[in-house]
């Protein structure tokens, strides 16, 4: 294996290009499992830890967040300000693995890696957050939720790198939150996972976006649960709608960690009591 | 395949070595610098066996490249008693008998020491979510935990 550390993300891509196996390195707290157990046997590592930025979270000029690739977990529950606007989107990242694992795990990472139980991604969907994609042509942006492409695939085209996740400002009135079901308290992989991204003025949820993970082969983004929240005060009738339209949205699979009934059940459980936080994180109550 | 030098300072020592890129920094500790405080339990990030700091941040060394140490500051279990002053952290894990066999006990004190570092006054939920990463299949972390607690309170008192 050969080891890269470019200082430049059309250089990274330039490198991936020309490779054979290769894998980029953020964190590295997926790849260095999937390499021990033999599961990705790269020739061309590909460190992107060098290029400048990847490190910074930096408030765009219109009011969003630019976040680094190789930002880890950690940094993003230090970050204040952050944290202020999207709670949802840090504490999902927050609920990857241990101490040890948020020094390193990134949310380039948990979304790359393709999961559909990736704790970061549906807080980042309902965020309508979007990455920034560098290849051999330049530059495009898209939408988090078109990135997954099924377990472990991704929709990026071979030699393209994120290059960065953008979080869109939040605006008054904004809201969200993430919970996911675990049979312990820490250290697990989401059985469910549901976040909810909300506005609320003048007494009404003016707009909403919810996603759910671990109940289908990516994340889902589920704009007819989003709807039963749109235009009402986030009221009992509301939630009720909301969850049944997220339990009819789930179309999971039943394995060792949860059945496929339990799960459709917990999906609406999530998505009521995380548009609840979310509801008061919007309107400034206590949460 | 060709092997990438790396220099580092480990435990306040500069240290050099030549690493195969595919090797973990756990790999490179254990066998080029001769420092097998730093355990291997699961090596997938899941046990913290192998719990390091790499520039101040508490990290799995078997999930990190040993390339990427290089210009890094790294901290293993070898540096935590000055000479053969123990540091309280220690002293209270023998004073408590929070270890058996001890095979996580290096990886639990590297740990420990890096929340009290930035928390010297943790409560017992802070000290059980921070060290959930790190597994012990002896004590039932009771003992462990106590430990904790009482050298944060020495390291305030002193």
């Amino acid at each position: 294996m050969r080891y890269h550390k470019p200082d430049s993300f059309v250089e990274a891509s330039r490198i991936a290009s020309a490779a054979g196996r290769y894998r980029f390195l953020a964190g590295g707290t997926d790849v260095l499992v999937q390499m021990r157990a033999g599961i990705s046997t790269p020739e061309d590592m590909i460190d992107l830890k060098g290029i400048p930025g990847v490190g910074d979270i930096a408030r765009t000029p219109e009011g969003g967040w630019r976040i680094g690739v190789a930002v880890p977990g950690a940094v993003l529950g230090r970050h204040a300000s952050l944290k202020a606007d999207w709670p949802g989107v840090v504490e999902g990242m927050n609920l990857v693995g241990s101490t040890q694992v948020q020094g390193r795990a990134t949310l380039a990472g948990n979304l790359c890696n393709g999961s559909p139980a990736a704790d970061s991604v549906p807080g980042l969907i309902a965020a309508c957050a979007r990455v920034e994609v560098t290849g051999s042509t330049g530059t495009r942006e898209i939408l988090v939720e078109d990135v997954p492409a099924g377990p472990g695939r991704t929709t990026l085209a071979p030699g393209e790198v994120v290059s960065a996740i953008l979080l869109p400002p939040r605006g008054a009135g904004g809201g969200d939150a993430y919970l996911r079901f675990i049979p312990r308290t820490e250290m697990d992989i989401a059985v469910v996972g549901c976040a909810v991204s909300l506005r609320f003025a003048d007494g009404v949820i003016t707009e909403a976006r919810v996603a759910l993970g671990a109940v289908a082969p990516t994340v889902l983004l589920v704009p007819e649960a989003a709807a039963a929240l749109i235009g009402t005060q986030g009221d009992g009738v509301a939630l009720a709608a909301l969850s049944a339209a997220a339990m009819g949205a789930a179309r999971p699979i039943s394995d060792r960690r949860g059945t496929a009934e339990f799960r459709k059940e917990i999906a609406g459980v999530l998505a009521r009591r995380a548009a609840t936080i979310a509801l008061a994180r919007a309107r400034g109550e206590p949460a | 395949m060709s092997k990438v030098h790396v220099s580092a300072t480990v435990n306040g020592d500069p240290v050099e070595f030549l690493a195969d890129p595919r090797e973990s920094l756990l790999d490179c500790l254990r066998d080029h610098l001769g420092l097998t405080g730093t355990k291997e339990g699961c090596g997938t990030g899941d046990c913290g066996a192998c719990s390091v700091l790499v520039d101040g941040t508490l990290l799995c060394a078997c999930l990190v490249l040993g390339v990427e140490a290089e210009g890094k500051t790294i901290g293993t279990i070898e540096g935590l008693a000055q000479g053969h002053e123990l540091h309280p952290l220690q002293r209270a894990f023998i004073d408590h008998a929070a270890l058996q066999c001890g095979f996580c006990t290096p990886g639990i004190l590297v740990a420990s020491k890096a929340l009290l570092d930035q928390n010297p006054d943790p409560t017992e939920e802070q000290v059980r979510f921070w060290l959930a990463g790190n597994l012990c299949r002896c004590t039932g972390y009771d003992k462990i935990v106590r430990a904790v607690m009482d050298a944060a309170a020495e390291i305030r008192g002193a």
